[in-house]
């Protein structure tokens, strides 16, 4: 069978996205698994991070400010949320 | 100040090691520096094997109290403390181990997790951590 991967550092694939899922996670796991994603994501890609715990859908936009990054959405409810990140 | 955490992990109970951990993780995950200096029962956490099995600091128990917390833990889907390491580590992290400590409990370099130790040392160097850190915390 033939494997079809994705370059997403090639110019012709300008966006790649990391998918984070923290669902079911307590503190710090969902801050700290955003910041390794946000560590091994390229300039302009974007980290998508969803999770269930309440306190980190506030405190993962802190982050992103103090990293000096752009929040691009925040969605959801506390308990059930998705943040999307640009590098 | 700089944006950086230094903190004395004294004690080696399982709950303060927790504490100090998950400050340091979340001070990294906003982007700060942060330095671990492990002393006496800090010290001792840091030995091969040795990480999970400080005790509870209140209602230990005779060991009940940390199976009991533990349990509520593990429910809770918490991380361990070795996880917590690690992604200590993989942020940027930097432990280092209280020379003075080491002599006066018999505790040589080789019983110690060398891969996680980044320097063996003693005040001087905790002081040039900590005066340049907007944090220190002594647990």
């Amino acid at each position: 069978m033939t494997e079809i991967k994705v370059d997403v550092n090639e110019a012709a694939c300008p966006l790649g996205e990391i998918r984070v899922d923290c669902k079911g996670q307590t503190c710090p796991v969902p801050l700290v698994e955003t910041r390794k994603a946000l560590r091994r994501a390229k300039p302009g890609d974007i980290v998508i991070v969803t999770g269930t715990h309440p306190s980190s859908m506030k405190e993962i936009p802190m982050a992103v400010e103090a990293l000096g990054l752009e929040l691009v959405s925040v969605e959801g409810v506390e308990r059930d949320w998705t943040i999307r990140i640009r590098r | 100040m700089a944006d950086k955490v230094t903190i004395v992990a004294h004690s080696g109970d399982m709950d303060k090691l927790y504490s100090a951990l998950i400050i340091a993780n979340g001070a990294l995950s906003m982007g700060a520096e942060a330095s671990i200096c492990g002393t006496f029962g800090g010290l001792e956490r840091l030995k091969k094997g040795g990480l999970e099995k400080g005790p509870l600091s209140k209602m230990h128990m005779l060991g009940l109290g940390k199976w009991m917390i533990r349990r509520r833990m593990r429910k809770q889907n918490v991380a361990s403390l070795e996880r917590m390491i690690q992604d200590f580590k993989e942020l940027g992290g930097k432990i280092l181990a209280c020379d003075m400590t080491m002599d006066i409990m018999g505790i040589s370099a080789e019983d110690l997790r060398q891969d996680l130790i980044e320097e063996y040392c003693s005040v001087g160097t905790y002081w040039m951590e900590a005066r340049g850190s907007g944090v220190t915390l002594f647990i």
